[in-house]
């Protein structure tokens, strides 16, 4: 067990401020003694990385946000100042650009993680819905950073993107000019999405507070999804998982420094270091990576609207999964059929990925609209059916029974 | 540790292959790829080369073509000494004021200014150039897939176009460009076009590298600072995993 740490509140001055507001004594709870289950694998580090990226692209983008200068006849030429007369200016840039790739990575991972184990079932439906809200808000945030350089990747895709409001009905039209600040993509557009920028990772912040509250009321669940009983199954957060965490982070911060010095172009767009021209279109509008999933259900369907719908169904799908969930068994290492399922899922998004990438012409449409039917079939009928069809296999009867070995009950005897 | 190193590895390398394979079809053939000294995790500029690319744009490129994003005192990175930098400045009018009259001037430029384009706006470009606008080249390295291969592939690329091929007049055929069309009128045509200070022959493919290797560092200037303190930081990445690794299995070996 865990050597016996000092105490919540030793010194007089701690013990005088705990009396008043007791941060050293939640921390001391939340971050020291928080009892944590003790099987926890690998892609369990991928919420503290997430963590980790967050601070990371605040902290560089305060920094950019001194230098950069949000005007449609400036920002593109201020990037460029900074990538070249501020100090270590280009770093800043490279970590802060190539960090929301970073970023989305690690968040995609810890989704699927979730997805695989079952995570956002009773009693973590909120902990989930949360999660769906800060990659809405990531998503946003990224979307509007990528437009600041003003370059023509910029521009078209704010273009492209904010061009997709108009399909609402009624109101399309008044929302897309409050988006733009005028009749066309320009400077004030650029203007408000800066501040934007600057306010949404702060949202985030906050949304990320009640994400950790929820977890915390619950604790995390765990590789064999069954809830830890007793002192036997968990053990103190620290040092046990803050070394853990502190070991992935640095594997982690490893693969990134390799592409911010070696590859720091690699993953975005060459057209972005060509300054916006709204006269001459790009040969093809290509969004970041992270968003070509999305970009492929979008169009996947010829109707406007109906893309849109969709697009935001594939989010809003997420919102609903613990109730389109009817099976019993969080983790999928016990549903034989789910985890099947589960790959289909993984291979069926990279393949929209791939859609997204290219221009939508002959295979490409044919692969986009099979691979959005599927994701939609995925969520809204397999994943009811199979949690009623499926026989899972029978559960361990604690953590600390499974890690340590022990036998094993069937679902129906689960307390 | 071996399971997150997997799942780390597949995660790049997928995201890698997904960017990839979103490249690989786009437009023309990929241009043929050359030897760079600055390529891969030790490679730096090689100074000599800058400077032979430098002459070559010099008399050659900047006649069409600004270099906007570069001071003269820039040039001093790649070697030139302050005397030679306000030298070449000083080849160069801006204009500067107003003065106490009020009036603008014209002053010879200093190495604080930024290069002098050879037009003074883009319209005057254009009817220079036949309606053609030459780009900035100051980010062309960066702003094209295939970097240098790419700018190295244009200047050399102005071969005879194959039988039938139907050329649009004012255009140029170019293996390299995108439809072949480029309306840059072959701007390296004979050996020793540039007089080499170093002695180096000057032939086509040799010019044509200088100033791709030129236009590389304009685009990226801090490319060997930056592998070198790469180099460092993922050096300390790797120890720190290491530590990291043995403490972690230190303290859970406690549990068992
Ligand atoms: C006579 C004027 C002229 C000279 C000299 C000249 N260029 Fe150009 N260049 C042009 C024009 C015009 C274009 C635009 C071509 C087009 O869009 O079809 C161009 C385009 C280019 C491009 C961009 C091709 C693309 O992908 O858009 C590169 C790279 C380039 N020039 C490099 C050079 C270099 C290097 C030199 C010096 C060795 C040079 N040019 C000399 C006129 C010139
Ligand atoms: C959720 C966190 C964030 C994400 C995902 C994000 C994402 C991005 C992206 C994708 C870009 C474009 C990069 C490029 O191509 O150059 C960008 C640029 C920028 N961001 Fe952020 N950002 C975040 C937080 C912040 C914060 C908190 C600030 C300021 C306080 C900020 C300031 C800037 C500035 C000034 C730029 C323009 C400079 C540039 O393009 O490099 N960012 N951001």
């Amino acid at each position: 067990m865990a050597p016996p740490g000092p105490g919540a509140a030793n010194g007089r001055i701690t013990r005088w401020i705990d009396y008043r507001l007791p941060f050293v004594k939640v921390m001391h709870h939340e971050l020291y003694e928080y009892p944590t289950p003790r099987n926890l694998s690998y892609w369990w580090n991928f919420g503290s990385l997430a963590g980790a990226m967050l601070v990371i692209m605040i902290v560089t983008g305060i920094f950019l946000a001194m230098y950069y200068t949000p005007n449609a006849d400036l920002a593109f030429d201020s990037v460029e100042r900074i990538m070249r007369d501020v100090n270590y200016g280009w770093l800043l840039r490279y970590i802060h650009m190539n960090g929301a790739s970073m970023f989305f990575i690690v968040v995609y991972i810890h989704i699927f993680r979730g997805l695989y184990y079952g995570s956002y079932k009773y009693p973590r439906e909120l902990l989930w819905m949360l999660g769906v809200v800060i990659l809405l808000l990531m998503m946003a945030t990224a979307f509007m950073g990528y437009v600041l350089p003003w370059g023509q990747m910029s521009y078209w895709g704010a273009t492209v993107i904010t061009n997709l409001f108009s399909a609402i009905p009624g109101v399309g039209h008044d929302i897309v000019t409050l988006l733009w600040g005028g009749y066309v993509v320009g400077n004030p557009t650029l203007n408000r999405f800066f501040s934007l920028h600057y306010l949404l990772p702060f949202v985030i912040v906050a949304v990320v507070g009640l994400h950790l509250i929820a977890l915390h009321t619950h604790g995390s669940n765990n590789p064999l999804g069954i809830d830890h009983k007793g002192p036997g199954d968990t053990i103190p957060f620290h040092p046990y998982y803050t070394v853990k965490d502190s070991f992935g982070l640095a594997v982690f911060l490893l693969i990134y420094a390799v592409i911010v010095f070696y590859a720091p172009n690699f993953l975005g767009d060459p057209q972005n270091y060509i300054p916006a021209n709204p006269l001459q279109t790009p040969p093809d509008i290509v969004p970041e990576w992270y968003f070509l999933p999305f970009y492929a259900i979008l169009r996947s369907v010829p109707n406007k609207l109906f893309g849109v719908i969709l697009l935001f169904s594939a989010i809003g799908v997420l919102f609903i999964l613990p109730w389109l969930d009817t099976s019993p068994v969080r983790s999928a290492k016990f549903r034989p059929v789910y985890k099947k399922i589960f790959w289909l899922l993984v291979i069926d998004v990279l393949a929209l990925g791939w859609v997204g990438a290219h221009p939508p012409e002959g295979i490409v449409v044919t692969v986009g609209r099979i691979a959005t039917f599927y994701y939609f079939l995925h969520f809204l009928v397999l994943f009811p059916l199979i949690g009623k069809l499926e026989r899972p296999r029978p559960l361990p009867l604690s953590i600390g029974a499974a890690v340590l070995g022990g036998g094993s009950v069937p679902v129906a005897e689960r307390g | 540790m071996a399971r997150l190193l997997i799942a780390a590895v597949a995660a790049s390398a997928l995201a890698c292959a997904a960017v990839g394979l979103a490249r690989a079809e786009d437009g023309a053939s990929a241009p043929a790829h050359q030897e760079w000294s600055f390529q891969g995790v030790f490679g730096t500029y090689d100074e000599a080369a800058l400077q032979r690319g430098f002459q070559v744009y010099h008399d050659v490129c900047s006649a069409c073509h600004p270099l906007k994003h570069l001071a003269y005192r820039d040039l001093e990175a790649i070697g030139y000494t302050p005397a030679q930098v306000k030298g070449i400045a000083a080849q160069y009018q801006v204009t500067a004021g107003p003065n106490d009259q009020g009036q603008m001037f014209q002053r010879p430029a200093q190495p604080s200014d930024m290069f002098v384009g050879p037009f003074p706006n883009d319209e005057a470009a254009r009817a220079a150039e036949n309606g053609a606008l030459p780009p900035d080249l100051s980010m062309v390295v960066k702003a094209r897939e295939g970097g240098p291969d790419y700018v190295y592939g244009i200047l050399t690329g102005f071969v005879k176009a194959p039988a039938g091929f139907k050329e649009t007049p004012g255009t140029y055929y170019n293996a390299t460009f995108p439809g072949h069309q480029i309306k840059m009128p072959p701007p390296l045509t004979a050996d020793g076009q540039v007089k080499y200070t170093d002695g180096t022959k000057a032939t086509i493919p040799q010019m044509a590298h200088d100033v791709a290797t030129f236009l590389s560092w304009a685009s990226e200037p801090n490319l060997d600072e930056r592998h070198r303190i790469g180099f460092r930081v993922i050096l300390f990445l790797v120890v720190a995993v290491g530590v990291l690794y043995a403490a972690k299995r230190r303290v859970w070996s406690r549990l068992h």
